[in-house]
């Protein structure tokens, strides 16, 4: 039962929960990272006097510690620009960043577990320098993981640093340079665009880009927990293009020229279906997005239907399993050619990574990490 | 709506198998405070000695929201033979390394303590005892070793009410403290001194090898888990020292110094931007506040019920 998208496409429907539907509400937006967003939501559409007191809590909390991310989101990237700045490298922010530096409404009740930036390919090597002089330390332990990234891989394994332990991934591109989609990424930095006011210096992707970008990496992650929370990122970013008209038109040609079409066709069609996300009928035409399609369509449908819901056992059936198999076979299929992808899995299937765990402390709740569950 | 806390059922009236077979099934669910939880558990070991630890508690309807789904679990595959281990599961999700399996206590503890730091950001959580007299409380800030826990189990063993052992429950409206009355967290040397000092109190057995020594947990009283609901205005912030053979005395605390003590000790001050700092810039306007160095606990009593007995 997905109480989560009810109460997100309907806030009004929240007046009828009993207090174990309240219940099962609270753990499915705590697992799809989307607590503090709902919060937002049931409180712009003027429903929060519905919410009882326990769940209250809970979606202030969650709502209050998005907040918080984002003044920590802001520092990291001044301190960013100051490491990056006297090299002469740009910092361009991208995803959760992007949205809470250029204050759109897609930041809203957004977590985030890491800050990413794009660099200039060219540049990245002087960009590992100069970050690991200001305190930033590679977490890719094994040698192999190092050089998977450095070899087939858009991004440098993933930074952190020294003393905030915040989270950092530098990418060259958007995508591997082994998938099958090769957007051009010096078009993306090109267009991107000064933020100026308090964050001087800072740049981030423009927005039809930040759509774009998102688009393709809904549909290109094998990681299935926050897939719903980029979901609604979509939704919101495409809701704010429309209020010109014809952005939508160059977000289609921008999409085109990309290489980008075919993610973007994917994010107009479940963000319609699912978030009801208003698609004028000429773009509707124009990417195909509504279209019934063949039966590989069709169980592309069935598959995503099943991970773009909260990933609480409480929305699971016994599809959900393979459909997150086949979503992460997917995700890899669209990254490597078919004799990498057989090596790469071959070589996950022999040496596992082992599931991150923690020691059991109470230590102080940390506020940008690069946890990726839904703890 | 949320009524639904029977005030007359508790754990102590489930019989011993009764509350075995809920642990192992659908769960304990209890509210500790403010909070309602479901506690469950695949290891039947530590059924007695958790019925024994939250006798008093209500239990809470099964169709009411419950704050926290916790449990824990044994080990998988051959694990469970070779070297027994205990996972601790929030909600589906597994958020720590598993430990021993004689440890599997102290986990649902220190588990139960995580998800109420990591998950409410509705009240200041800060890292303190904190103990009640007559609705006026006192708060005991202190790193590990200090004494804090000792302290508070012999406060609690002589006419205080335990609001909580390990964290202190601010509320930003009223500033006033929301008592949890779980159990007391007692450590290696201090697992003595309290049997002795408290003969009547149950303490679970001493489970050795733990990342904090070996612990034992302490009950909390009948009164004071009767009496959680009863919110108390914070008067005193202690910052307790055991020192070997020091005259128990209280030295007056700065106002800037009582405010860093507080804040640095606050689990959650960092998340809640300006919210935290008001909240505890209040508390130290509230609160008379002092260090404190003690070694005898007789002593220290008399000088926490002086305190007590001078006006507001």
């Amino acid at each position: 039962m997905n109480l989560l998208l009810n109460a997100y496409r309907n806030p009004e429907s929240i007046g009828l929960l009993d207090e174990s539907l309240w219940d099962l509400l609270v753990r499915q937006a705590r697992h799809a990272n989307l607590l503090g967003r709902l919060f937002l939501r049931l409180q712009a559409a003027g429903v929060e006097g519905l919410i009882p007191e326990r769940p209250h809590n809970h979606l202030l909390s969650g709502a209050v510690m998005a907040g918080e991310q984002g003044h920590a989101i802001r520092r990291e990237a001044r301190y960013l620009q100051e490491a990056l700045g006297a090299a002469g490298i740009p910092v361009i922010l991208l995803k959760g960043a992007a949205y809470v530096a250029a204050g759109l409404p897609a930041a809203q009740g957004r977590l985030f577990s890491d800050v990413d930036i794009l660099l200039p390919k060219a540049r990245l090597g002087d960009a590992e320098s100069a970050l690991q002089l200001k305190g930033w330390v590679s977490t890719a332990t094994d040698a192999y993981d190092q050089r998977y990234y450095r070899q087939w891989m858009h991004e440098l394994p993933a930074m952190r640093h020294v003393f905030r332990g915040s989270a950092l991934d530098v990418h060259h591109t958007i995508l591997p340079p082994t998938s099958r989609l090769k957007p051009d990424a010096s078009l993306l930095i090109e267009a991107s665009v000064e933020l100026g006011g308090d964050l001087p210096g800072i740049r981030t992707l423009a927005l039809p880009d930040l759509i774009l970008h998102s688009a393709c990496h809904l549909f290109h992650e094998g990681e299935p927990n926050n897939l719903l929370r980029d979901l609604t990122d979509l939704d919101l970013l495409l809701r704010h293009l429309a209020q010109d008209d014809a952005a939508w038109d160059h977000l289609a040609e921008r999409a085109g020229q990309l290489q980008l079409s075919d993610p973007l066709r994917l994010a107009l069609r479940y963000c319609h279906s699912l978030l009801e996300t208003p698609v004028p009928s000429r773009i509707q035409t124009r990417t195909g997005c509504l279209l019934g399609g063949g039966w590989v369509q069709r169980l592309r449908d069935a598959m995503y239907a099943r991970v773009l819901r909260p990933q609480h056992p409480s929305t699971a059936d016994v599809l959900t399993p393979l459909a997150r198999r086949a979503l992460y076979i997917r995700a890899h299929w669209l990254r490597m050619p078919p004799l990498l992808l057989a090596y790469h899995l071959a070589h996950k299937a022999l040496f596992p990574a082992r599931q991150e765990t923690h020691p059991l402390s109470t230590e102080k709740v940390e506020l940008v990490t690069g946890e990726k569950k839904a703890a | 709506m949320f009524r639904s806390r029977n005030p007359t059922l508790r754990v102590r009236d489930l019989s011993p198998a009764e509350f075995r077979q809920r642990l192992a099934g659908d769960g304990i669910r209890l509210a500790a405070g403010p909070f309602q939880c479901r506690l469950q558990s695949g290891i039947s070991d530590i059924a007695d000695e958790l019925a024994r630890l939250y006798a008093h508690h209500p239990l809470v309807d099964s169709k009411a929201f419950t704050d926290f789904h916790v449990s824990v679990q044994p080990g998988r595959g051959l694990r469970r033979w070779l070297a027994p281990q205990a996972r601790f599961v929030v909600d589906a999700v597994e958020p720590f390394t598993p430990l021993p399996r004689n440890q599997a206590l102290p986990m649902l503890e220190w588990g139960l303590n995580w998800c109420i730091t990591a998950y409410s950001h509705h009240i200041l959580v800060i890292h303190a005892a904190s103990v009640a007299r007559g609705g006026r409380a006192a708060i005991l800030p202190a790193p590990p070793g200090s004494g804090k826990s000792t302290l508070c189990a012999a406060l609690v063993n002589r006419g205080w009410r335990l609001l909580s052992d390990e964290l202190t429950l601010i509320r930003l409206d009223t500033g006033q403290i929301m008592g949890l009355a779980r159990p007391v967290n007692l450590k290696n040397a201090s697992i003595d001194i309290i049997r002795a000092y408290a003969p009547d109190a149950f303490l679970t057995r001493p489970v050795r090898d733990t990342t904090k020594g070996t612990v034992a947990l302490m009950a909390p009283s009948q009164a004071s888990v009767e009496g959680v609901d009863e919110w108390a205005d914070p008067a005193w912030m202690v910052l307790p020292r055991y020192r070997a053979g020091a005259e128990a005395a209280l030295s007056p605390m700065g106002n800037g110094t009582a405010f860093l003590q507080l804040a640095d000790n606050a689990m959650n001050y960092h998340v809640m931007g300006t919210r935290g700092f008001d909240a505890v810039g209040r508390l130290v306007d509230r609160c008379s506040n002092y260090r404190f160095e003690y070694s005898r606990l007789d002593d220290a009593v008399a000088i926490f019920d002086r305190l007590a007995s001078e006006a507001a």
